[in-house]
């Protein structure tokens, strides 16, 4: 029997639950733990310069993993600064377990120095979450924390532990829990085999079929089975923008991804398919433009592991409720065993319209620049997908230069497009690249972003200099907080209120105040020598600081209010 | 259309607020709520009534089942039930109007609890339109406080809401 203090509970627990590095910050509630992780070796503390940017790890980490990202703060201040990235997590269904300090139990509610409700501010956006009301009880809780993070619709767990649950002379029994029992909680498995049927019976008849795949397919990691289905059907491919990399976007049968800032042809073919069969996505606003002009000739097959995200926004015609393996899975032996065949004559037609709306849009994409005139930031996201062969893990933040990584980056595989998608946080990518990288240090972990939100997680260029983390950071330089120009472009007559960027720093100065490698950039003949020398730096900080037109706009750009196919495709285009 | 829904929740600290919480977080409505522990200690019974369409409903059942905390629920509406309110008025009892609301009350079944010179208490169980019914007999001038529990209710026959 090995008797240990609360604080050693914890460090040993996650030693044995197989994590290796937490993310964090230390304070008066936590102190007791920041010893506990002093006094052994096996899990690594990641010291950031904000709380945020520990959460944003956590979710990179878990983004590109798989895993659940582990992060530890203090009580009051320490707590609420994770907020911003518990919510990203929540809104994207990332595995977290955020470990908060708490000031000890018999102060709490007096309002005691450092006392926030934390499980009370975070009640809406996590999972589950729990506070700790005895020593003892902490491998169990934590183990509880760690089973729902990571299983059914994955998703954000704080653990509160005043500061008294980890004193160091009190102490108990610990045994590392295998296996965790919740009588109200048991994750879905296999769908509803009768519905299955039906929606293979669908997908036979259809004759301009979508598939559409969303961030279910990654985090469920389903991406290699919908590809195998996909190629069974010979059905065009869409997905969210949380479902990037879930099909090879450089295969001919996909038409890249859907919604506000999706390709036209994705757009137009949900528009006017007459079957959707959608796995893992939830049919968000920014996905379906107004629902009530939402594929009107669909019918939709609908599979989740959540049942809430069936029916909530777009009425579904076959709701499947189970994970995207075990329903594709069973599509593809039905499929197998059916005497009939996807109606070959009718997707051949279906292609050649889709081929149409293809060919309508190459070379119309984006307006290169003339000569003299500044770089356009899609041309530099193009040389970025060049310059890694388009195998590298890309972070973002948010913006227009999102929308450009999306559009222009073309990614094969899963787990590589990390992005914000639900809540949209500025500052996300820096810290969240900076996690991959830390974990994954023989990938390429680029962050493209964009001069106002690098400015929200700036101060961890200190955090990649102590732990030696070599991300490379494309700044898409506009001088201006583009996509909040380009709404006031096209809704404010251009009256550009407070997204001009002032004052901004010199990058270049900066970045290297901290030991870091940084460059400016502003002439395109400069990029693709500026690129190989920052690749090249395999083991450097390396941040490109490329001037880009502050004018330019994300498109296409769906219509407010209209169906999947309004959209505008230039500033002087619309369908 | 109004909806009894009936939960059967961890009693434990914190299961209540994440209700309560996930109503107001989604814009359902809530028009009573009441909760107790059970005959089983680690378990509580919540009952809520609220309004909405079919869609809204189905949110609602599908999104309290999410909560870890809610073990099991089930909408009473969409079955035979039986649901009962409780409530308690103090209404002013002087002169003619002591006869006038004990007559009312005797109609309506329902007890006088506490009495004064001047004050009669008095409680009233049932469904929640005969609380209303007896409120509009007493009229808006004798009436001094009244406290109601909100809707409890039990399926009819055989089913149980149970583990
Ligand atoms: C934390 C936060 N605050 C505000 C916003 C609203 N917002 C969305 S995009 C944007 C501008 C981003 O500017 P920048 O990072 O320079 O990217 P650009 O659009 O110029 O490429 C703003 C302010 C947000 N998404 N997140
Ligand atoms: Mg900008």
């Amino acid at each position: 029997m090995e008797l240990l203090s609360g604080a050693d509970m914890i460090t040993r627990f996650l030693a044995d639950e197989g994590v290796e590095y937490i993310y964090g910050y230390p304070g008066g509630a936590a102190l007791h733990i920041y010893d506990a992780i002093h006094r052994q070796d096996k899990v690594h503390h990641i010291l950031v310069r904000h709380e945020q940017a520990a959460t944003h790890m956590a979710d990179g980490y878990a983004r590109a993993t798989g895993k659940p990202g582990v992060v530890l703060v203090t009580s009051g201040p320490g707590a609420t600064n994770a907020v911003t990235g518990i919510a990203t997590a929540y809104m994207d269904s990332i595995p977290m377990v955020v470990l908060c300090g708490q000031v000890m139990s018999h102060l709490i509610g007096e309002d005691a120095f450092q006392e926030t409700d934390i499980i009370g501010v975070t009640r809406p956006i996590v999972k589950h979450s729990f506070s700790i009301k005895h020593p003892a009880e902490i491998p169990e809780v934590l183990k509880k924390a760690f089973h729902i993070a990571t299983t059914g619709r994955p998703g954000p767990v704080v653990v509160d532990i005043p500061k008294d649950m980890t004193a160091p002379t009190e102490k108990y029994e610990y045994v590392y829990p295998k296996k965790v029992k919740l009588r109200s909680y048991t994750p879905v498995g296999r769908g509803h085999t009768g519905q299955i049927k039906k929606a293979v019976e669908l997908m036979l008849k259809a004759k301009r079929p979508v598939l559409y795949g969303g961030g279910g397919l990654i985090l469920g990691q389903a991406a290699e089975l919908f590809t195998e289905l996909a190629r069974k059907l010979n059905f065009p491919v869409t997905t969210s923008l949380m479902g990037i990399g879930a099909f090879p976007q450089t295969d001919k049968q996909s038409v890249g991804w859907l919604g506000m800032h999706g390709s036209y042809e994705a757009n137009q073919a949900m528009h006017h398919s007459d079957l959707v069969v959608c796995i893992g996505a939830r049919f968000d606003d920014r996905a379906t433009n107004n629902t009530a002009k939402f594929c009107p000739t669909a019918r939709i097959v609908h599979v989740d592991v959540d049942p809430s995200s069936i029916g909530k926004t777009v009425r579904v015609d076959v709701p499947i409720v189970g994970t995207a393996t075990s329903v594709i899975e069973e599509m593809l032996s039905l499929l197998d065993e059916s005497r009939s065949a996807p109606d070959a004559a009718a997707l051949t037609d279906w292609w050649k319209q889709i081929d149409d709306w293809r060919a309508s849009r190459v070379g119309r994409l984006y307006e290169p620049a003339q000569p003299g005139e500044p770089m356009k930031p899609q041309q530099v996201v193009e040389a970025v997908w060049k310059a890694t062969k388009g195998q590298a893990y890309v972070v973002t933040d948010v913006g227009q230069h999102q929308m450009y990584a999306a559009q222009y980056y073309k990614f094969d595989k899963p787990n590589r497009w990390i992005t914000s998608g639900g809540l949209g946080t500025m500052g996300f990518g820096f810290p969240a690249a900076m996690g991959i990288k830390l974990n994954k240090p023989q990938e390429e972990v680029v962050l493209i972003t964009g001069e106002g939100s690098f400015q929200m997680m700036m101060q961890e260029l200190s955090t990649c200099s102590q732990f030696g983390i070599p991300v490379k950071i494309i700044n898409l330089n506009n001088q201006s907080l583009g996509m909040v120009r380009q709404w006031q472009d096209l809704n404010y007559n251009s009256r550009h209120a407070q997204s001009y960027m002032q004052s901004l720093p010199d990058f270049k100065m900066l970045v290297e105040s901290y030991g870091h490698v940084a460059m400016k950039v502003e002439k395109a003949e400069d990029l693709d020598a500026a690129m190989e020398k920052a690749f090249a730096l395999k083991d450097k900080l390396v941040f490109l600081d490329v001037y880009v037109d502050p004018r330019e706009h994300v498109y296409p750009m769906q219509v407010p209010q209209g169906s999947m196919k309004d959209m505008l495709l230039s500033k002087t285009e619309r369908t | 259309m109004r909806h009894i829904i009936s939960i059967l929740m961890e009693n434990e600290a914190g299961a209540l607020s994440r209700v309560v919480g996930l109503f107001s977080q989604r814009n359902f409505n809530i028009e009573t709520l009441n909760v107790a522990p059970t005959d089983d200690p680690t378990l509580s019974r919540l009952t809520v009534t609220t309004v909405g369409d079919d869609r809204v409903i189905e949110q609602i059942t599908k999104q309290l089942n999410k909560l870890i905390d809610v073990v099991k629920l089930v909408d009473l509406t969409e079955g035979q039930h039986i649901e009962r309110e409780l409530m308690m008025v103090k209404v002013k009892a002087v002169g003619a109007q002591r006869a006038e609301v004990k007559r009312t009350t005797e109609i309506f079944r329902g007890q006088i609890i506490d009495v004064t010179p001047s004050v009669y208490t008095i409680q009233l169980t049932g469904e929640a339109g005969k609380l209303d019914a007896f409120i509009q007999a007493l009229g808006a001038n004798t009436l001094l406080e009244v406290v109601r529990t909100g809707v409890s209710g039990i399926s009819r026959g055989e089913k149980v809401l149970s583990l």
